[in-house]
């Protein structure tokens, strides 16, 4: 694989117990940018990067627009915007209308690191009841990145796994804790 | 690659669009135009951004529908409430204190947050004294804000939000709804001043109290963002308001000091005294 520019991660239900297994994994020194949307309920504040920032060695916070993604730094898509990646590695919002009844979308974040990124992008597909993240998973695979998936046996919601690891047929099927460990010999190679 | 042929087709067809017919999306962030240019090409039928370019070349009454992808125009009445609870409580005071104000809406969409200040200017005693300038690239978002009509199931929402975002008086009060629409009423729009605006490629047209532009400049890229943001600064009275989106900031921003902050979770900022 190509040095790892960025870590994109799509998790819906079952969210927080899927990340707490992984974000606290990856070191102060991880050397790229984590960017994840949770679908979460469009109010003003959500509490994840809060609630899971004790456990973590990494910074974790609310995107702002057009700031650039720099390492050791968990980004969260803010509540009622969708993420996106531009083509020089900062960071866009947007109000567009929801893909698949959701802003933020998965599959938005992760269609615009793959062509900010190509093949120097991991996806990570957690728990979650839709289908979302499936066909931004399958366009960050075909552009030669890697796409590793909760084993639905561990998720809470096993449709998002499922749906994903359809459409990406060499995607691999992992636990949390194994996911943070190939995304830490991801980025040691 | 495909990726490449595209790029460049996206890039001649935004040519295409400022050479003929004078708007500039040049200066917009393009991982989201990207998108919206691709759903385009998807709804209305064409195999390849080329092929919509000619049309849009060879037939100007295309153009509305590519500009309807192309503006993002999703809003609601009092979106996040605690941006205008906020105006309502800490910034109309000041207003208050002058003998007549101009607000401008840039980026005004289809409307929903001209009515949103004007009902709230009415119910603080502010209306009258007012002129409330309304503006968009998008003439069909400029005739939808004029118009004023919206779809009634919407109102469950604004009526919530009216309520959150301090609201005084019952908003339905102000609408008369029929066949699942509801119009507004037009004595909100006497003080208002519809006018077609780009933030890309017009000037300052008049002296503002307060500017609110939210969720307009998430779609520049950073170099366009500075040209607006010097627009609001030119236009603003000495000591006036700036409002901005829930997620946007002027930290990235060559004009983070022209301005402080004067409500930091709300995105509201005052410009500085000049020296």
């Amino acid at each position: 694989m190509t040095r790892l520019r960025a870590v994109v991660v799509g998790a819906s239900a079952g969210a927080i117990e899927a990340l707490r297994s992984i974000l606290p994994g990856l070191p102060a020194d991880f050397p790229a940018p984590v960017l994840v949307v949770v679908h979460v309920p469009p109010d003003r504040r959500s509490l994840i990067a809060q609630v899971l920032q004790p456990h973590c060695a990494l910074a974790l916070r609310e995107a702002e627009d057009k700031e650039p993604a720099l390492p050791g730094t968990v980004y969260f898509a803010p509540p009622d915007y969708h993420l996106l990646v531009e083509r020089d590695g900062r960071l866009s919002l947007s109000s567009e209308a929801p893909v698949l009844f959701s802003r933020p979308s998965i599959d938005v974040l992760f269609e615009t690191a793959a062509e900010a990124f190509g093949a120097a992008t991991a996806a990570v597909v957690l728990s979650g009841a839709s289908s979302d993240g499936a066909l931004g998973a399958a366009r960050i695979a075909r552009a030669g990145g890697a796409v590793f998936v909760q084993t639905p046996e561990t998720a809470a919601a096993t449709a998002m796994p499922r749906a994903a690891l359809n459409a990406c047929p060499g995607a691999l099927a992992l636990t949390p804790s194994h996911i943070a460990q190939v995304l830490l010999q991801a980025v040691l190679k | 690659m495909a990726g490449d042929v595209e790029d460049i087709e996206i890039k001649l067809l935004l040519e295409a669009l400022h050479q003929s017919y004078h708007y500039d999306f040049r200066g917009y962030a393009m991982a989201s135009l990207t998108r919206r240019l691709r759903t385009a090409r998807e709804r209305l039928g064409f195999a390849t951004i080329s092929a919509m370019q000619e049309r849009l070349l060879r037939d100007p009454a295309f153009l509305p529908q590519l500009l309807d992808y192309l503006t993002v125009q999703v809003s609601d009445l009092f979106r996040d409430p605690a941006y205008f609870l906020t105006l309502r409580e800490t910034v109309l005071p000041h207003l208050r204190t002058y003998p007549s104000l101009k607000l401008w809406i840039a980026g005004c969409g289809a409307g929903e947050e001209l009515y949103s200040f004007v009902l709230m200017f009415r119910e603080e005693g502010l209306e009258e004294r007012t002129l409330f300038y309304a503006t968009d690239i998008n003439p069909a978002a400029l005739a939808r804000a004029q118009a004023g009509v919206y779809d009634l199931q919407r109102f469950q929402l604004f009526t919530e939000n009216h309520r959150r975002a301090g609201g005084k008086s019952s908003l339905s009060d102000y609408y008369t709804a029929a066949y699942g629409a509801a119009a507004f009423d037009k004595s909100l729009r006497s003080n208002v001043v519809f006018s077609d605006h780009s933030l890309a490629t017009d000037a300052v047209f008049s002296e503002m109290q307060l500017i609110s532009c939210r969720n307009v400049l998430i779609y520049f890229d950073p170099a366009l963002q500075g040209r607006a943001l010097g627009l609001f600064r030119d236009s603003l009275a000495p000591r006036g308001f700036l409002g901005l989106g829930a997620r946007e900031t002027l930290r990235f921003s060559a004009h983070a000091d022209d301005f402080e902050e004067f409500a930091r979770d709300e995105r509201i900022y005052r410009l500085k005294a000049r020296r």
